[in-house]
């Protein structure tokens, strides 16, 4: 009951007057971004989270996280008006979404997606509220080696479940610790890696390469293929929305698997991509009507909506708990609490209980608040879409230039986001994942800090990450993960010898 | 038309050659032990080793691929399009950094929506400047950001 006492001291925070505008304010830019093409959760709250430098924590926090909420609301009109996934994880909310829009059932795909949404995330966040301090509390025992496991683990859970191809993730994630350690070296304060070039000795800021790799790279993207928009519109009516309310509770086994599949894959480093298509493709396998899927059909919309936000929100749970990002968007809002002179870790439930209980009571409010308002105001939205493309691509770069200058001060910034535009571009036409990226450059010298820690600790002694039950199991764990792929192919093919 | 898989292999041989560099840099900082544990190139040092590993595994694998048919990287049309945002945004970077960053986004929306867009020159200039009058009031007068400004904006006593 602790949990829910400190639940209701997080409401105490969050209700005052500036912060329940600011609640709306991100609410709304949020589902403009991720409606936008060649925006969507990562980048919008990237470039918007210069907006709140000035902010105290808790308010920054409060409406960053509102710009997600909005932006994995906002993404669904897109996929289901336009069959144009704002977000990848999106992708298979088109499947059953655009075909009911074409039948003229817009409005009931359009509720059915915001609902499930709004129950994925509730699910996520009750799990958030009851184990994340839970998980807080037992990772305050945690030194370095134990740190650096959980490092390793995430790392490892990405090579080896990732669907990308492994030395493309590799070097993805490589690349990303090496740019991390680029300037001061954090232990000895030696300059590292930066050529006598004044300009990297702050190092490369992880925002300014998210900007460039996601925002900028995406117009790119976004122009080289011409998106013609054509949509349907839509408005929704209380009528609609009660129908789709009372159907609802048929599915309720398809609502629970989802979120359970969510909540998972949030957490571990999966994501909310495989959360959304593994929602689906479930519903369907237990489906007695296994064919009207893609047809149109409103459990094909439940699905991956309720997968993909539980994800999204649990992404959330191991970034408060651990300082481990579960997603990428978790992963800039880990970027945001540095700046704002947190310390992302078990250490924050404790020294900044305003800070983690405004952000777990504001995902309560903001998900209820953001339901209400995207039901109501779907066709001001949807509208946007009709802007021309050539209008909206300039201030989409004017936004990521001025999110990179902001951060530092500093015209180099502009450059380096424009690079990591052009290298953002190349990757993701070869198919170098970015995520790793993302994670690598953002986790990169705190796992470095916590192996030297414990080398100096141990001696140089690399039996310290098996020197207790605790860290030997975590760093078993990890190196069974990275060599996952080859340990199933090898069992796959000693299982029919053995039996 | 290049292949995808061309690509593919000049990043490769890219990225190998800076793991090299990377490597090197971190060799000449010192990456065996000494009393305090670890020397600072140490950790960045077997990491460029990793990446120099994977790109070599990569390269290896494209090229003895190379008999499978691969996707288009990219078309000389697409190639032109992506140059017609790439190009006003490497022109309003330099820009940014003469004129500072709201005349610069004023001239990019404007002349992006006029020549790229093909929209009514009025519409593009209004637009233009309606986006670049509100990004410097929410920016520098409601939220206390500052970007890079140039000579207009000290006309008007900023």
């Amino acid at each position: 009951m602790e949990a829910f006492s400190l639940l209701l001291y997080g409401f105490g925070v969050l209700l005052t007057w500036k912060t329940l505008a600011l609640m709306m304010v991100g609410l709304v830019l949020g589902i403009f971004v991720g409606v936008l093409p060649g925006l969507g959760g990562p980048n919008g709250v990237a470039i918007l989270l210069p907006l709140t430098f000035t902010m105290d924590p808790t308010s920054a926090i409060v409406m960053l996280s509102c710009i997600y909420w909005g932006a994995l609301f906002g993404g669904a009109i897109t996929s289901i008006l336009f069959n144009i996934p704002g977000e990848a994880w999106s992708v298979a909310t088109t499947f059953d979404g655009y075909p009911m829009a074409q039948q003229g059932r817009a409005a009931e795909a359009l509720t059915a997606a915001f609902t499930s949404s709004f129950i994925g995330s509730l699910v996520a966040v009750l799990l958030i509220t009851f184990l994340a301090p839970g998980i807080a509390s037992f990772a305050l025992r945690f030194g370095p080696p134990e740190f650096f496991a959980v490092y390793l683990l995430t790392f490892c859970s990405f090579v080896g479940l990732g669907r990308e191809e492994k030395h493309k993730t590799i070097i993805s994630m490589t690349l990303g610790l090496l740019l991390a350690g680029v300037g001061m070296d954090t232990v000895s304060g030696q300059l590292r890696m930066v050529f006598g070039w004044s300009e990297l000795y702050r190092g490369i800021n992880f925002l300014v390469a998210v900007i460039g790799l996601f925002g900028i790279s995406e117009i790119l993207l976004t122009m080289e293929e011409r998106l013609a928009l054509r949509g349907h519109a839509a408005a929704i009516s209380l009528r609609v929305v009660l129908k789709v309310w009372k159907e609802m509770p048929r599915y309720w086994m398809t609502l629970l698997r989802s979120s359970a599949i969510g909540c998972w894959l949030g957490i571990t480093p999966g994501g909310a991509i495989a959360a959304s298509f593994m929602g689906y493709n479930l519903a369907k396998r237990f489906s007695d009507d296994k064919e009207s899927f893609g047809k149109g059909r409103i459990e094909g919309v439940f699905a991956p909506e309720t997968a993909a936000h539980a994800s999204g929100t649990a992404a959330l749970l191991p970034m408060l708990a651990l300082g481990i990002p579960g997603s990428g968007t978790a992963a800039i809002l880990l970027g945001g609490l540095m700046v704002w002179g947190l310390n992302p870790g078990p250490l924050l439930f404790v020294e900044h209980k305003n800070f983690v209980w405004g952000l777990i009571a504001s995902m309560y409010l903001g998900n209820l608040v953001g339901l209400v308002l995207v039901l109501t105001t779907v066709p001001v939205f949807a509208a946007v879409l009709r802007v021309p493309f050539a209008a909206i691509a300039p201030m989409i770069v004017v936004s990521c230039a001025i999110g990179a200058y902001a951060i530092q001060n500093a015209m180099f910034d502009i450059w380096l986001m424009l690079l990591f535009g052009v290298v953002g571009y190349v990757f993701k036409k070869i198919g170098i994942p970015l995520a790793p990226f993302t994670l690598a450059l953002v986790l990169g010298s705190r796992a470095e800090d916590a192996f030297r820690l414990s080398m100096i600790g141990a001696g140089g002694d690399l039996r310290v990450f098996w020197s207790n039950g605790l860290v030997g199991t975590i760093t078993t764990l990890a190196l069974v993960l990275l060599f996952w792929p080859l340990i199933s192919a090898g069992w796959d093919r000693l299982r029919p010898k053995l039996t | 038309m290049t292949s995808n898989r061309a690509v593919d292999i000049v990043v490769s041989l890219a990225l190998l050659a800076f793991a090299a560099l990377l490597g090197y840099d971190n060799w000449r900082t010192g990456i065996s032990w000494d009393a305090t544990g670890p020397q600072p190139g140490y950790f960045p040092f077997y990491l460029a080793l990793i990446l120099a590993g994977a790109c070599v595994y990569g390269t290896v694998k494209e090229i003895l691929a190379r008999k499978e048919p691969s996707e288009t990287f990219v078309t000389r049309e697409q190639f032109a399009r992506v140059l017609q945002v790439f190009l006003p945004t490497l022109a309003f970077c330099l820009l940014t950094q003469w004129l500072g960053l709201y005349v610069a986004s004023f001239l990019l929306v404007a002349g992006f929506m006029a020549w790229v867009g093909r929209i009514a020159w009025w519409k593009s200039l209004v637009t233009g400047l309606v986006f670049a009058v509100l990004m410097f009031v929410t920016f520098e007068i409601a939220f206390d950001v500052i970007m890079p400004k140039g000579p207009v904006e000290a006309l008007f006593g900023h």
